[in-house]
């Protein structure tokens, strides 16, 4: 066990775990933030997305040795209102079906957009590599292009 | 306007209304429904209670695995007792039979088997409010009217809201019939809203099994047999003993439990264990299975499931007999939520909390492999991270029980992606033998379909079309058994038989040099007009999205570099055609866009419907590129997602229009029956554009 002082949702947190623990799981069982999800521990479906200094990145394979002095963001502190143009958009076109992958989704997409304020299908084919079981890639398309619409900050 | 007659007994029957409150009249406060909600709890039935100060909650009695079924029952609710959907606070009911009648979530069947019962519900509650806002004004029924959450009398312009009106309400008789609203005057259903739990899903909020925490709550991990027909002979548990955060170790049947303060913990502690495993049973392999397969294919059975004519002297007469051979692979479901469940056992009780599909039959399990009665298991259901058919079977529940029971703590027990992917039940592989007769004039004489699917009774559908509109038409369903576990998978066998039979008719289509389209709707005509046996559909009902789809597509008008493919299918008392458009690029296929009819009567969520059948069509897209199980030796070949694949961003339809035929029949089935037809769609559009006909999934294009 070693003590960590992490930055998450711009708010210094300590925790006392094992080095090889995944950001994934100091997140949901020691800091209590559950909205980030567990969907392979492989990184290959994206249910674990969280923000690394603004980028996109998948929780569950990184070590909360190597998190160091990087800001972390959750869906959590994606805004305080609920109310980041991505959020508003997956709501507005009303992407979710069982809601459990659109976390991660919805943090590769603000990712995506915070990069690239107009993203194209091509843009979009290539940043999007998170798995919707539900197939809900249609609307989360149109969530995108809509977020891009209405304006992300840079 | 319909007049529905309740008399007590049909109400008490068709509603499942509350038990002994109801016989005793109404339930007034201080029941357990009624706590912290207000002081005046007007309760008419299960499904709902408003209290003095308004609140409208409606107990949702199905689990919500993502069907929708959580917004679409508060607006059939909303609907007949003439209040804002947005008004209505939906909670999931707990289990309870006795008031919900069966609470699964499976065979497409919540809407349909709810609709009436909630708008009988809503309806006899505005009733009822009318009735007591009557009574208090001293003024005759038929001039006061519900609007809006309240009761206005017309002519003074009185006006008392629900909650001034609950604790009255309470008190007034039942009513002997209701008058449920005429369809033409919905303003809720039929109309879009969005997912009631958006709010909480776009911020992370706690919702899933998976987020469960209590106070002195382990956190589980399972080591499982590693393949069919393994058993656990022994374990050595010294490593993960000394494993930090590692808290016990307990053995519960073939499987073993490491148990620890955080799941990490859990896992190097899971990781750790040295488990010896023996024989048990056979070894079975995807290879043995295909040779079993083709053994069968040769094979009739003594008993057909439709033998219409004869097939043979059919296929002697024909101009153009034409034989093709089709497969399917195992599936695995894989919900993003992996398998899980908190349970605490103590004192004789059981209390148990997660995804499932089947909680009643969860509860008795539970209540058997403990050895207590069904009254000492409580379950609840938090919103499931997808379902499939995966929630379909109790084991979730049950191994969380006992590990909670052994090591006598409350546990939440999870399993990684490899247990779920490696220990599930499986869409079962099959295949499907085809010989067709084309006649000297053209027509299709015969239809004779061999097929065998892994612990299958019913590997194809025997009245589904084109049985009834051929003259000689024979179907043998054989059984291939397995120690393999399978069960259902989103729209079972019809997941499998639509690709065959589908993708076959195009192929009998251009043997006869007839548009696709065309032929399917002359064999309805013959259908519908001089049917060979009983049908198993309404040939109307399927001409009906047929034509409509064709319609929206430009069905053969496609411009120059857009490749089209049609199928439709029958499934779950629903109709569903459509038209996927290829194109390709550098030689590789992409589906670009997906055309989609539907009838399945009326449609409550607008909204939750369309995305119902897009995300169907890109379930379906995703499997048929990539998703496949296979066995050797009894364990899954495939392991994770990096293995057992889906479809990206990058692979599915830039465009999905869907439109539902306008009728007034009541719901039928939604979540599945839009999945079956897109796999021959696709595999028949990228015929058309490549000229490569697709006879095995997944498509490896």
């Amino acid at each position: 066990m070693a003590k960590f002082n992490l930055s998450v949702n711009n708010k210094a947190m300590s925790v006392d775990v094992d080095a090889d623990t995944p950001l994934l799981w100091v997140l949901r069982d020691h800091l209590n933030l559950v909205g980030t999800k567990f969907g392979c521990g492989l990184a290959q479906c994206g249910a674990c997305t969280v923000h690394l200094n603004g980028t996109a990145t998948r929780s569950c394979l990184l070590p909360v040795s190597q998190v160091g002095a990087n800001k972390v963001t959750t869906i959590e502190g994606l805004s305080e209102k609920g109310d980041h143009p991505v959020q508003l958009a997956w709501d507005e076109v009303d992407v979710a079906q069982c809601g459990y992958c659109q976390s991660g989704q919805i943090m590769q997409a603000a990712a995506l957009l915070k990069r690239n304020p107009s993203p194209t299908d091509a843009d979009i084919d290539a940043a999007m590599t998170n798995i919707c079981r539900c197939g809900t890639h249609f609307r989360m398309r149109k969530a995108i292009h809509l977020a891009a619409k209405k304006g992300v900050k840079r | 306007m319909s007049t529905q007659a309740v008399s007590r007994r049909h109400f008490l029957k068709v509603t499942s209304i509350a038990g002994s409150s109801m016989l005793l009249g109404f339930h007034l406060s201080g029941g357990a429904r009624a706590a912290g909600i207000g002081d005046a709890v007007f309760a008419p039935n299960a499904y709902l209670s408003i209290d003095s100060a308004g609140l409208i909650t409606l107990m949702s009695p199905n689990p919500e695995i993502g069907q929708g079924i959580k917004t679409a029952l508060p607006m059939i609710l909303a609907e007949e007792l003439s209040v804002g959907w947005d008004k209505i606070v939906v909670d999931m009911a707990p289990l309870d039979p006795s008031k919900y009648g069966s609470q699964s979530a499976g065979g497409s069947g919540a809407i349909r088997g709810r609709f009436t019962d909630i708008r009988k519900a809503g309806a006899t509650a505005r009733v009822m409010l009318i009735n007591a806002a009557a009574q208090n004004w001293n003024v005759p029924v038929t001039e006061c009217i519900a609007e809006d959450g309240a009761v206005l009398h017309k002519t003074s312009g009185k006006k008392a809201s629900y909650g001034e009106l609950s604790a009255k309400a309470a008190s007034m008789p039942v009513p002997a019939e209701v008058t449920l609203k005429d369809p033409k005057d919905f303003k809720i259903i039929g109309t879009r809203v969005r997912n009631i739990d958006n709010k909480k899903i776009i911020t992370g909020k706690p919702l899933y099994g998976i987020d469960t925490r209590r106070e002195g709550m382990l956190y589980a991990m399972v080591v499982r047999p590693p393949a069919f027909g393994k058993v656990l002979k022994s374990f050595d548990d010294t490593e993960t003993r000394k494993v930090t955060g590692v808290k016990n170790v307990v053995r519960v049947k073939n499987v073993v439990a490491v148990l620890a303060d955080c799941t990490w913990a859990a896992k190097k502690g899971k990781e750790a264990l040295k488990a010896v495993w023996e024989d048990a049973g056979k070894l079975e392999s995807t290879t043995e299975h295909e040779v079993n397969y083709k053994d069968l294919m040769k094979k009739r059975t003594e008993k057909p499931v439709r033998n219409d004519g004869n097939v043979d002297e059919a296929m002697a007469a024909a101009a153009n007999v034409l034989e093709a051979v089709y497969e399917v692979p195992a599936l695995s479901h894989s919900p993003m939520e992996p398998t899980n469940f908190f349970a605490h056992v103590s004192g004789g009780k059981a209390e148990l909390f997660g995804p499932t599909q089947v909680p009643g039959n969860m509860r008795g399990e539970v209540a058997r492999e403990l050895g207590i009665p069904q009254e000492n298991v409580t379950l609840a259901m938090p919103r499931q991270g997808g379902g499939f058919g995966r929630k379909l079977r109790p084991d979730n529940g049950v191994e969380a029980a006992l590990i909670s029971a052994a090591a006598k703590a409350p546990v939440q027990m999870l399993w990684t992606r490899e247990d779920d992917i490696q220990g599930d039940f499986y869409r079962p592989s099959g295949m499907f033998s085809y010989r067709a007769a084309i006649g000297p004039d053209n027509q299709l004489a015969a239809w004779h379909i061999t097929s065998a699917a892994l612990n299958s009774g019913r590997s194809s559908v025997a009245n589904g079309f084109p049985a009834a509109a051929i003259p000689n038409f024979r179907a043998d369903n054989h059984n291939l058994q397995s120690n393999i576990a399978t069960g259902p998978w989103r729209a079972p066998t019809s997941n499998a038989v639509a690709f065959a039979d589908e993708s076959f008719m195009d192929e009998i289509a251009r043997a006869m040099k007839k548009d696709p389209v065309q032929l399917r709707l002359e064999l309805l005509d013959k259908a519908k007009s001089s049917p060979v046996g009983q049908p198993g559909y309404d040939a109307d009902k399927l001409k009906g999205v047929i034509s409509l789809v064709a319609e929206m597509s430009s069905w053969g008008k496609s411009p120059k570099g857009v490749f089209q493919g049609f199928a439709a299918h029958f499934s779950f008392s629903t109709y569903v055609a459509q038209v996927a458009e290829v194109k390709l690029f550098n030689g590789k296929p992409r589906v670009t866009k997906v055309y989609c009819a539907v009838n399945c009567g009326r449609v409550v969520n607008l909204s939750g419907a369309e995305g119902q059948i897009e995300g169907a069509i890109i379930d379906g897209l995703s499997h048929a590129l990539h998703s496949e199980i296979t066995f050797d030796k009894g364990a899954t070949e495939q392991t994770n997602f990096h293995n057992y694949k889906f479809a990206r961003m990058n692979e599915t339809p830039f465009e999905i229009v869907v439109k539902f035929m306008q009728t007034d029949n009541p719901p039928t089935g939604l979540g599945e029956p839009g999945l079956p037809p897109i796999a021959p769609a696709v595999a028949n559009a990228i015929f058309a554009a490549t000229g490569n006909r697709i006879r095995k999934m997944p498509f490896n294009v």
